[in-house]
């Protein structure tokens, strides 16, 4: 195999003729002149790209960029989302520190970030490796297991209060059957995360099947080598297994991450909905839930415009983070970042 | 060469979000050069959101209102609960429909930041007699001394309580309507049975959405009458939050309870009343026709909500007709407002339902309309459902009906109920002490209504 070069391999006869015209300067040409007819060429395929590139560039500018700039201006105004906004410089983010259920709820959301990516990615990585092994029918079980991700999280939501019910909800069912009395995880507010962290298990089934291709993907020759070398199930695991599959290991943290960050659907469901079946729990305040009441309910969209871009800060704060971690961590195969 | 698409890109881009920025605008529009006049002949479009014809009551006023107003007025409905969020994108984007659905309780908060205007002209120009209408139901859709809504519906509590565990326990409806709250909280205990577990509620006083009820029955209120200043650490709410939580905790705890109450089948035939799982608790009237359908043959006793003196009462709430502030066809939404919610279109609403209800072997058990005048001609078509525990419901819903009280109009309306409920939440959950978490939610909603009012008064 090659050693890996920077240098562009050059082609004579192509720079004879100019197809490389722009990319000389890498290989030590003096690019000559393009002739006009080479420009208007060049021209007309730019043009044509910008137009063929346009309905994303236009899509991502009104739906994506101008929302986002025009989301930092909104938090630095007063702004209750029919009259005008009313600058008023910093005064939001000032009010984010002073008030107590930021923390609360970005105490909430660490909390469920924390225990749920790990949890998460170990069930997944779990299920993964139980099917990898299962031959022909794990294609019938990747089924199954990715089928609760059809599931609208409202209804997941919904879900969540009747499987946890403290009284007669399954879980406790199948916990008293064992003998464990089970606790009021919808009611009793040390017990409404950890519920909420169970039940978002249900939709585990797009990360088996990332990490079950990652799985397929590792070279067999490899186990045997490690079997050769006395190596067990949980030291081909640990030496060969997760180093070779940890660029989607790390993926998935980073997209969970990230997805726990911005919880909302489910816990609001269960917790913050209309109706009598429902109540707000301190405990199932989520960074999100507290924003969209900002927003949408008390319709202070300046505030929960500065929210959201604390939200941003921390988020982006944390990814990298991973991202400097993962240089340690993550082997890629090409030995490329 | 590559300059010029780049500067034309850039030009494009400040143009798009040039563009993008004229979505924020700001409507002033009012109704001043609209006239109102209840023998003009209308025309345009009307465009209604928030309001559906999902039931008899609704399409046959729809119906009607349709035919008065004439061909000419093309209606459209934009069906589902309404959306806050795209109500006042389309008001502040100057799209507004005709006419918007409300919840009574959302229209001080709409009529503060300038999302509808008062129909103080649509009333006296369409000549609209609001003596008809309840003076609660009138008194939550007026803002700063002007009518920002048409109500209709209210919607008002009875006691529902359970006629066989009553017997077995020695107790009368009496004994659990409020008005005697030892009394009450001796019922309680009778009724509940909790072994290992919660298996009958004794008496569940709904918290925390009927807090304002309990402190009604107590002589207090959460917010002064001009919605103005907080009062939810006054002593009668708290010892009416105190009084709540305490029946919870006599049977095993909110927690306990919520979860078992949780897992009934509320709107079946296992429901809590037919399975002998629940003793007593106040609830809204409509719930009377779901048992009555789903479990008629449930021993059930009735009767009003009552406060401590023994006077009835219940918390009023319902819906209300509103005109956006830029609504291109005013004349045609007032119209509209008044002709859905006036006496006729409430019997032809109330002769909708008794038709289908005889179809189905039903008893009609009557429609609150927030329309006093139409309230009294409706029952008149009531008539007795033959069992004496149906038409006590029906007796003590209409009892309720004339003994309403309603929660001011505020600025702050979304914010302040859901620092109250935040606070109740936290003593039902024994993070806090009635006092103290009343104490704190008090400080909380009083910055909020304060910051909201000085925004209208800087609004002028």
């Amino acid at each position: 195999m090659s050693a890996p070069t920077n240098r562009m391999p050059v082609n004579p006869a192509a720079v004879l003729a100019g197809t490389l015209a722009d990319k000389t300067e890498k290989g030590g040409f003096t690019p000559p002149p393009a002739s006009p007819a080479r420009r208007r060429a060049r021209r007309r395929n730019f043009y044509s790209a910008l137009l063929f590139l346009s309905p994303w560039i236009l899509g991502f500018l009104i739906f994506t960029l101008w929302p986002i700039l025009y989301s930092a201006y909104l938090s630095l105004t007063d702004y209750d989302v029919i009259n005008a906004p009313t600058f008023t410089g910093f005064d939001n983010y000032v009010e984010l520190v002073q008030d107590p259920k930021i923390a609360l709820a970005l105490g909430n959301t660490i909390f469920y970030t924390v225990i749920q990516v790990p949890l998460h990615i170990g069930v997944a990585l779990a299920l993964a490796l139980l099917l990898s092994r299962i031959g022909q029918s794990s294609g019938f079980f990747r089924t199954v297991f990715f089928l609760p991700n059809m599931t609208p999280p409202v209804a997941v939501g919904v879900l969540f209060l009747l499987v946890f019910n403290g009284q007669n909800g399954f879980v406790n069912l199948v916990l008293g059957w064992f003998g464990v009395n089970g606790p009021a995880w919808t009611t009793d507010p040390n017990w409404v995360k950890p519920g909420l962290i169970l039940m978002s298990l249900w939709q585990v089934g797009a990360s088996v099947v990332i990490l079950l291709a990652a799985l397929q993907s590792v070279p067999k020759e490899l186990y045997e080598s490690a079997r050769l070398d006395g190596a067990g199930f949980w030291r081909q695991t640990r030496s060969v297994t997760v180093p070779l599959i940890s660029p989607a290991l790390f993926f998935l943290v980073i997209i969970n991450t990230i997805a726990g960050f911005n919880n909302f659907t489910e816990a609001y469901t269960a917790f913050f909905g209309s109706g009598n079946s429902t109540y707000s729990n301190d405990a199932a305040l989520f960074y999100v839930i507290y924003l969209f009441q900002q927003g949408f309910e008390f319709l202070h969209m300046g505030y929960a415009s500065a929210m959201a871009w604390l939200l941003f800060l921390i988020v982006l704060l944390v990814t990298a983070v991973q991202m400097i971690v993962s240089r340690r961590l993550v082997f890629y195969e090409g030995g490329s970042q | 060469m590559a300059k010029n698409p780049v500067r034309w890109s850039a030009l494009g881009i400040v143009a798009v979000l040039t563009l993008a920025s004229c979505a924020t605008g700001s409507s002033t529009t009012t109704d001043d050069n609209v006239s109102y006049d209840p023998d003009a002949s209308l025309s345009g479009d009307l465009s209604i959101m928030g309001f559906g014809a999902g039931d008899e009551v609704a399409t046959a006023r729809l119906d009607r209102t349709k035919e008065i107003l004439g061909a000419d007025v093309k209606v459209s409905l934009i069906e589902g609960d309404l959306d806050i969020q795209q109500f006042l994108s389309a008001v502040a984007a100057g799209d507004p429909p005709e006419l918007v659905y409300a919840d009574r309780a959302q229209i001080g908060s709409f009529a503060a930041r300038g999302a509808i205007i008062s129909l103080d002209k649509c009333i006296s120009g369409e000549k609209i007699d609001t003596e008809q209408y309840r003076v609660p139901a009138i008194d939550q859709v007026t803002f700063n001394d002007s009518i920002y809504g048409i109500p209709e519906f209210n919607q008002i509590q009875v006691t529902m309580a359970n006629t066989s565990l009553l017997d077995a326990a020695g107790l009368t409806i009496d004994d659990v309507n409020g008005s005697d709250w030892s009394a009450m909280g001796v019922a309680n205990q009778k009724l509940a049975v909790n072994s290992g577990g919660v298996a009958v509620i004794g008496v569940d006083p709904k918290l925390p959405e009927f807090l304002p009820l309990w402190a009604a029955g107590n002589g207090g209120a959460l917010l002064s009458s001009d919605g103005k200043t907080a009062q939810l650490a006054d002593p009668e709410v708290v010892k009416a939050l105190e009084f709540g939580v305490g029946l919870y905790e006599a049977q095993g705890g909110f927690a306990a309870v919520k979860a078992f109450r949780d897992s009934a089948d509320f709107f079946g035939a296992g429901n809590q009343f037919a399975t002998n799982t629940l003793g007593a608790m106040p609830m809204e009237q409509w719930y009377i026709n779901v048992l009555n359908d789903v479990s008629p043959d449930a021993t059930i006793s009735f009767d009003t909500v009552r406060d401590t003196q023994g006077k009835p009462m219940a918390f009023a709430g319902g819906s209300a007709w509103a005109i956006p502030a830029g609504s291109d066809n005013p004349a045609a939404a007032c119209r509209f407002a008044a002709t859905m919610t006036e006496v006729d279109a409430w019997l032809a609403a109330a002769e909708a339902r008794i038709a289908i209800r005889a179809e189905e072997g039903k008893p009609f058990t009557g429609i609150l309309t927030g329309n006093e005048v139409a309230d009294d001609k409706v029952r008149s078509l009531v008539e007795s459902t033959g069992s004496a525990q149906w038409d006590s419901a029906i007796e003590a819903m209409y009892e309720a009906n004339d003994n309403t009280f309603s929660l001011p109009p505020n600025p702050a309306d979304a914010e302040f109920t859901t620092i109250w409920q935040d606070a109740v939440n936290r003593v039902l959950n024994g993070q806090d002490t009635a006092q103290s978490a009343l104490e704190d939610a008090n400080v909380k909603a009083q910055e909020a209504l304060d910051k909201a009012w000085a925004d209208i008064e800087g609004k002028g």
